[in-house]
């Protein structure tokens, strides 16, 4: 699967991407890293496992994802053509099972029984506890009691397919946190327990594996969009939380040099107040949740609290990589504020009868800026990670009214 | 050579356990933290365990964690942590202390000055819970030029290869993490711990210190059997949280908690000698 990108080999083999990345965790977990690393490079070069994996995003996630013209949103805004990466076609409504199916296919070929995971806004949770439930897996979801509280579908959702949702009361009770808890429980039950990270963050090797995983997305993306326009994208745009979709899209078109690569991130409240949570365009590297990157963080080094409309993007850290495509220059990084991301979700609403999730809202937004400034010959490839009906509660409550 | 391992190897030659109490600098408040590291010297602390606080401890148990909430909602920061370190040397200029926390503070003052300005207050260890020898050679160097010991940890998950790995790496003593779980759990297994000692010494040539499950004079004397020096730190930070509105009372159970600690340790070793 590495070989998406030929000249493009991070990360190096002790999981860096020039400075960032890397293994900082606790001694109990470097062995259990090390099988798992051992595992996944095993296993993606199995030709059964890579089967098996194939039939299950056909049959059960229902890939290829399309590639949809947004014609009448393109034509309101008189510039480039947006093309969409219906992701929120997939089953469970994200791309977040594009991996958890991957990683639980590993999971029962590493004889593990029991699955853990950590989630936000809770769509990586329902993925886990969808194939958990098919695997006939454990399943403990940790997820912050802040964003239990705004995500109550999901936590719903979660407990039907099986799942224990554990509420995580420490710190700012959010996703940070939630990951802190997992990591907790993975120490304590590493023999039997496969830890399920939802992004491409965290220790080697899941921020190249769930990459890997996550990889699907652009290659369909690439393949499509040449036989349907015969040539490459101008843009690629993608909203960043840890940043596993925009990675996703992002990986196979690397060696694309006339593509250009824009994460957006969730300047929150804007990125001058503060509240916000966007580490690449207004952080500074540091190092937690077992990889150095760019974070929030105050002058003493300790994880600042983040804000932002979509619970899926309140994350003070972000994939490794990304912090190497910033540094490198290969990949733009900029922010989209809550009130502009409403406002891409509902012009899409209207245009295209499409709700998107509050997460790609963001993504939607920062393409519609560079639309109206590109040619109608050009094409702008965006990735429509998620579908909105989690957030319908709050859009409505923004709206000042709640849902009957 | 350095405080630590001129305390260890001291302690060793009369055949003596050394004993580790760990508190939270900052908690519950600021002033009390270098009082208490005196308070426990008094009552027995051969080397003291200082935690610096951090706002994401992953490995750490809920006691832990509270204590590093309680120290941050009076912003203590490592540079505060540093200059406890100061003030605590001003009158004991044997008792060593090593510094426990996780990387993100360090980083953030840079290394080389962590290190000098380690040096300068008086700090004789460092114990980086999120870095293994893996990604550690950088700091390594960095407190290596200043006479720092960088402490690291063995886990029950550690393999053969990887235990001499980090013999090879380490100075002043190894920290072997008894279970597999954060700190303050509670199902410490004593004929493990044993065994993986035996692994550990078989691989490494400095003192093995014993830390994680230990909640009573109980456990802390069966682990004075077969380990070098006795952690206690859950169980000494719980003490504390049930005082923490008579911070006045909290010198004196810690004393008598490690009071009782020092004493049961104290009963293991001379049946050894006898």
């Amino acid at each position: 699967m590495a070989t998406d990108s030929d000249d493009y080999s991070w990360p190096d083999a002790r999981g860096h991407f020039g400075p960032y990345g890397g293994l900082f965790v606790p001694e109990t977990l470097m062995h259990p890293l090390e099988e798992l690393r051992e595992a996944y490079e095993i296993f993606l070069q199995e030709p059964a496992f890579l089967a098996e994996l194939d039939a299950d995003l056909r049959d059960y996630v229902g890939r290829p994802s399309p590639l949809y013209f947004a014609e009448r949103w393109t034509r309101e805004l008189g510039g480039a053509q947006i093309f969409l990466k219906r992701e929120d076609l997939n089953h469970t409504g994200a791309h977040k099972i594009n991996n958890t199916i991957g990683q639980a296919l590993l999971a029962k070929r590493m004889g593990k029984t029991r699955i853990i995971a950590e989630t936000g806004a809770g769509q990586h949770g329902v993925a886990t506890a969808t194939v958990a439930a098919r695997l006939g897996l454990e399943c403990v979801v940790y997820m912050g009691e802040i964003d239990m509280a705004r995500q109550e579908a999901n936590v719903y959702r979660m407990r039907m397919l099986g799942a224990e949702v554990v509420p995580v009361t420490s710190g700012s009770k959010t996703l940070k946190d939630a990951l802190n808890e997992a990591m907790r429980d993975w120490v304590t039950r590493v023999d039997n327990t496969f830890y399920i990270i939802g992004t491409v963050a965290g220790p080697h090797p899941y921020p190249a594996m769930v990459r890997d995983f996550q990889a699907v997305i652009g290659r369909e993306a690439r393949k499509q969009i040449l036989e349907r326009t015969g040539r490459l994208p101008d843009a690629l745009v993608a909203c960043v939380g840890g940043g596993s979709n925009a990675i996703g899209l992002f990986y196979p078109f690397l060696q694309d040099q006339g593509v250009a690569l824009y994460g957006v991130e969730a300047a929150g409240e804007g990125l001058k107040t503060g509240r916000h949570a966007a580490p690449l365009c207004a952080g500074r590297p540091g190092v937690l949740h077992g990889n150095r990157t760019y974070l929030m963080e105050d002058e003493d080094g300790q994880i600042l609290a983040t804000h932002s409309i979509s619970a899926g993007l309140d994350y003070p850290g972000v994939g490794p990589e990304h912090a190497w495509l910033r540094d490198s220059g290969r990949a733009n990084y900029v922010a989209i504020e809550d009130r502009e991301a409403l406002e891409a979700f509902h012009t899409l609403t209207r245009a295209e009868g499409i709700i998107p999730a509050l997460e790609s809202s963001h993504a939607l937004a920062y393409a519609a800026k560079l639309a109206s400034e590109m040619d109608p010959s050009q094409i702008i490839l965006v990735n429509l990670s998620g579908r909105g009906d989690k957030d319908m509660h709050t859009v409505a409550a923004l709206a000042g009214g709640k849902l009957a | 050579m350095s405080r630590i391992a001129e305390r260890l190897a001291t302690l060793k030659a009369w055949d003596q356990t050394a004993l580790i109490p760990f508190i939270t600098a900052g908690d519950p408040n600021p002033e009390v933290t270098v009082p208490l590291m005196r308070a426990l010297v008094e009552a027995g602390a051969d080397l003291i365990e200082l935690g610096v606080p951090f706002s994401d401890p992953m490995a750490d148990g809920p006691v832990i964690q509270r204590a590093s909430e309680r120290a941050l909602a009076h912003r203590t920061s490592l540079r505060h942590v540093l200059s406890m370190v100061h003030a605590f040397r001003q009158a004991d200029l044997d008792t060593p202390v090593i510094l426990m926390g996780y990387l993100n503070p360090i980083e953030v003052l840079g290394y080389a000055q962590f290190a000098e300005q380690a040096r300068e207050a008086g700090v004789d260890g460092v114990l980086v819970v999120d870095l293994p020898p893996e990604e550690s050679q950088e700091l390594a160097a960095a407190l290596r030029a200043v006479g720092i010991d960088l402490v690291y940890l063995i886990a029950p998950t550690s393999t053969e290869k990887r235990i001499r790995a980090i013999g090879e790496q380490a100075s002043g003593f190894v920290y072997y993490v008894s279970l597999k779980g954060v700190t303050g759990a509670g199902h410490l297994d004593l004929d493990a711990v044993a065994e993986k000692l035996e692994e550990i010494r078989q691989n490494i040539s400095l003192p093995v210190g014993v830390g994680f499950g230990i909640q009573d004079a109980e456990t802390a004397a069966a682990v004075a059997r077969v380990a070098d020096a006795v952690i206690v730190g859950s169980a000494l930070v719980k003490r504390m949280e049930s005082l923490a509105h008579q911070p006045d009372r909290m010198e004196n159970v810690l004393r008598d908690f490690l009071g009782t600690l020092r004493a049961a340790i104290d009963r293991v070793d001379q049946e050894r000698s006898a």
